[in-house]
C-alpha cells in the first residue's frame, strides 16, 4: 500500500503530529508496538529525536514512549496539522 | 503454598508497568515482604501479607473471612497477556492462582491500560479495579466517571492514589465485593473498538496545566538539556552517596566500634591472654598491642567492622539514591539518552540499568539483565558487570583504603575499570553471536515517591544484602586464618609468583588476598592492608582484585543464568583481561 506524503518517525520534524499509516516490520515488532499503544491510526506527536542515530521520543495519547532509531525508521506516519 | 507452609487465599495485583503497582502493594502489605523468582524462570514477583479486616457480604462470589490473613502477590507488570515474552507467561501463571484480582490501572492513561483490563476480565476471576494515580488526573485535565466505568465493566472500580494513601482502605473493604464479569474472548481490533467506546463514555479531557515537573520531564529527554541534566543528576548522585555514606561512618559506625564495642573485645582478648588459636580466630593479631579493626582479621573484629562500618553505610546510601531515581522515574530517560552510546558497546539504552545496579551489588545486577531481550545482550551485559563494575562493598573499601593515599589514585582505578568496561563491550559486540533488539520503553511521569513505602522498599534491599553478605564474610575471615595457619599458603605463593610478582609487581603474599576475592571482594581488599604496599602497588592490586574473578555470589548467579559453558567463557575473559591490565598498569604507572 502506498501512501502519499508519509514519512518515517525519524524524518518527522520535532513537534509535528502524525497518524501512523504503516509499520514496515514483522509480526513480533508490530505486537510490541501495539502493546505500547502504537497502532495503525494512532495519532502521535514527535517530542524529539536524539542526534547521531539516537532514539526518537513520541507522545501517543497519554503515554510518552522512547523508540530506538531503527525501530522508529520503520513506523510510517502521515503528517497532520498541529492543533 | 507460601513460605511458612500455609495455603492462603491470594490477592494478585496485575497491571501495566509504571502504574504505581508496587507502591500500592507496599501500602497493602506489612513488613513481611519477600522478592522471589517464579520457579524455572528469571522473572521476579513480590509476595506480602494482608490482614483482612471486614467480611464478605452474603452470597458474594469470593468469600473473605474477617480477620483472615491473605497473601498479596505483585505480579510482573505487563502490557498484555499475549505470551510473547517471559514476563507475560509468568504473570498469566500467577493470575491463574488468584482468589481475587486487583487490576491496577493508571487513571491518566485509561485507553492503553484498559486493553489489559479487558483481557483480564476474559479470565473469569473475581476482580476489582484500582484506578490508581487518581491524584494526577486533576492537573492533567482528566475527569473520569468511575461509577460509570464500574457499571460498564461489571466489577468494582475504586479510585486510589498510592502516593498519598487515598482510597486504599476503600479498596481493601471492596475486595470482598470482587466478582467475575466474564467477556467472550475477542481479537485485538475488537478490544480496541470496545475501549474506544468505554473511554468516550467515561472520560472527559480538558486542557492541561503545565506543572514544573512536567516541564522538567520534557527537558529531560531533549538532546541538549537532557544531557546537561543527566550529567548533573549523576554528579549529584555520587556526591549524595558519598555524603551519606561518610556521614553514617563518621557519626554512627566508628564511634560505636571504638567506644562501645572495643572495650568488650579487649576483655575477651585479655581473657584469652593475647595469643593462641582462638585469640587469632576471634580477635586476630594485635597491632602494637592494640586491636586494629582493619588489620587484626578476627571474626569479632575485622569481619563485623568491614561489613557494618565500611560497607553497609555505602550500600545503604547507594540503594537510597538508586531507589529514589528509580521511583522518581528518571531511569528510563537516562536509558534513552545513553541508548546511542550503549549501542557502540553492544548493548542498548536499557542496559544502563543493570549496570547501575551493579554499582550496588553485582548479584541483583546480573538478575536484572533479564530485562534485556536477546541472550547475546544479556551475556555481554553480565560479563561487563562481573568484570568491570565494582560493587558498593568493593567501592567502599577502595575509597576507604586507597582514598587515604589520595583521591587521584581512586580516580586511576575507576578510569581503568571504565576503560576495561568499554573495551569489553566493543570486543564482545563483534565476537558474540546473536542479535541486538531495539529500545522501546515507556517514559513515566516524574513523581515524588511517598516516604513510607519508599523507605520500606530500600530496607528490603538492604536487608537482602545483609542476609547474603554476613555469613560469607565470616566464612572468608575464617578461611584466611586457616590459610595463614597452615602451610598451603607458601606453596600457593610460589606457584603464582611469576604472574603476581613478575607481571604485576606485587609482593608474593598478595596471592592470598587475590584468591580471597573469590569469597568476597571487600574482605580481600582489607587483606592488602598488612602487606604494606606502595601506592602504585595498591592501585594495581585493587584493580586486579576488582576484575580478576567474580565473588562467589556473583559466580553462582552467573552460572544459574547462563550455564556452565558461558560462565567458563566469561571467567576466561576475566582472567586474561586482568593479567593484561595488571601488567599494563605496572608498566605504565
Amino acid at each position: 500500500m502506498k501512501h502519499g506524503g508519509c514519512v518515517s518517525l525519524t524524518s518527522l520534524p520535532a513537534g509535528a503530529r502524525g497518524k501512523i499509516v504503516d509499520i514496515n516490520a514483522g509480526a513480533g515488532l508490530r505486537r510490541r508496538l501495539e502493546a505500547m499503544g502504537l497502532r495503525l491510526g494512532t495519532e502521535v506527536t514527535k517530542i524529539c529525536g536524539l542526534p547521531l542515530g539516537g532514539p526518537v521520543v513520541v507522545q501517543a495519547r497519554a503515554t510518552r514512549i522512547g523508540l530506538g532509531h531503527g525501530m522508529a525508521g520503520k513506523v510510517m506516519v502521515e503528517a497532520i496539522r498541529a492543533q | 503454598m507460601s513460605e511458612d507452609g500455609y495455603s492462603r487465599k491470594k490477592i494478585v495485583l496485575a497491571g501495566n508497568p509504571n502504574v504505581g503497582k508496587s507502591m500500592l502493594f507496599h501500602r497493602l502489605t506489612g513488613v513481611h515482604v519477600t522478592i522471589s523468582n517464579y520457579p524455572g524462570t528469571t522473572v521476579g514477583y513480590t509476595l506480602g501479607r494482608l490482614h483482612y479486616p471486614g467480611g464478605s457480604p452474603p452470597g458474594s462470589p469470593c468469600s473473605l473471612a474477617a480477620g483472615e490473613t491473605l497473601e498479596v502477590i505483585d505480579a510482573p507488570g505487563v502490557y498484555s497477556l499475549d505470551p510473547t515474552c517471559k514476563a507475560e507467561e509468568v504473570a498469566t501463571g500467577i493470575i491463574a492462582t488468584a482468589a481475587v484480582l486487583v487490576n491496577v490501572i493508571d487513571a491518566t492513561n485509561l485507553e492503553r491500560n484498559l486493553d489489559l483490563t479487558l483481557q483480564l476480565l476474559e479470565k473469569n476471576i473475581p476482580m476489582v479495579v484500582a484506578l490508581n494515580l487518581w491524584d494526577e488526573t486533576a492537573h492533567l485535565g482528566i475527569a473520569i466517571d468511575d461509577r460509570k466505568l464500574e457499571s460498564i465493566l461489571g466489577v468494582p472500580v475504586v479510585p486510589t492514589a498510592a502516593v498519598t494513601g487515598e482510597g486504599i482502605r476503600t479498596l481493601v473493604s471492596r475486595l470482598a465485593s470482587a466478582r467475575p464479569a466474564p467477556r467472550p474472548p475477542s481479537s485485538p481490533p475488537e478490544r480496541w473498538k470496545e475501549i474506544g467506546r468505554i473511554v468516550a463514555a467515561c472520560q472527559v479531557l480538558s486542557p492541561r496545566r503545565h506543572t514544573f515537573l512536567q516541564r522538567l520531564s520534557d527537558a529531560s529527554v531533549q538532546p541538549f538539556s537532557g544531557f546537561l541534566l543527566a550529567a548533573f543528576v549523576i554528579g549529584a548522585a555520587f556526591v549524595v552517596i558519598r555524603l551519606i555514606g561518610e556521614g553514617i561512618i563518621a557519626r554512627l559506625a566508628d564511634p560505636f566500634f571504638e567506644s562501645l564495642y572495643a572495650p568488650i573485645l579487649y576483655r575477651i582478648s585479655s581473657f584469652l591472654e593475647g595469643e593462641g588459636f582462638f585469640h587469632n580466630l576471634l580477635i586476630g593479631k594485635l597491632i602494637g598491642g592494640r586491636i586494629d579493626f582493619r588489620q587484626s582479621l578476627g571474626l569479632l573484629t575485622t569481619a563485623p567492622y568491614i561489613e557494618f562500618a565500611m560497607v553497609l553505610p555505602y550500600v545503604s546510601s547507594f540503594y537510597l539514591v538508586l531507589s529514589f531515581l528509580e521511583d522518581f522515574g528518571y531511569l528510563p530517560r537516562l536509558a534513552i539518552l545513553l541508548d546511542n552510546f550503549m549501542h557502540r558497546v553492544g548493548l542498548h539504552g536499557y542496559a544502563i540499568i543493570p549496570n547501575l545496579l551493579g554499582l550496588g551489588c553485582n548479584v541483583p545486577a546480573i538478575l536484572a539483565t533479564r530485562i534485556l531481550e536477546s541472550r547475546k545482550e544479556r551475556f555481554i551485559a553480565a560479563t561487563m558487570i562481573s568484570l568491570a563494575v565494582p560493587c558498593a562493598a568493593l567501592q567502599a573499601m577502595i575509597f576507604g583504603l586507597v582514598g587515604a593515599r589520595g583521591t587521584l589514585y581512586v580516580g586511576a582505578i575507576y578510569l581503568t575499570l571504565f576503560a576495561v568496561w568499554l573495551c569489553c563491550g566493543i570486543v564482545l559486540k563483534s565476537t558474540v553471536q546473536g542479535f541486538e533488539p531495539e529500545l522501546l520503553i515507556e517514559i513515566p511521569h516524574y513523581r515524588f515517591p511517598p516516604l513510607g513505602p519508599f523507605l520500606k522498599k530500600v530496607w528490603v534491599r538492604i536487608s537482602g544484602f545483609l542476609r547474603e553478605a554476613v555469613p560469607i564474610i565470616l566464612l572468608g575471615v575464617l578461611v584466611i586464618n586457616l590459610v595463614y595457619f597452615s602451610q598451603v599458603f607458601d606453596v600457593l605463593a610460589d606457584l603464582t609468583a611469576p604472574v603476581v610478582s613478575g607481571l604485576w609487581g606485587l609482593p608474593r603474599e598478595s596471592i592470598v588476598a587475590i584468591l580471597l576475592g573469590f569469597l568476597r571482594k571487600d574482605v580481600a581488599v582489607g587483606l592488602l592492608v598488612p602487606l604494606d604496599l606502595s601506592t602504585k602497588q595498591l592501585v594495581v592490586a585493587t584493580t586486579v582484585l576488582a576484575m580478576f574473578f567474580p565473588c562467589i555470589a556473583t559466580f553462582v548467579v552467573f552460572l544459574k543464568e547462563f550455564g556452565i559453558k558461558d560462565t567458563l567463557k566469561a571467567s576466561a575473559i576475566m582472567i586474561l583481561a586482568t593479567t593484561a591490565v595488571g601488567t599494563l598498569q605496572n608498566l605504565v604507572f
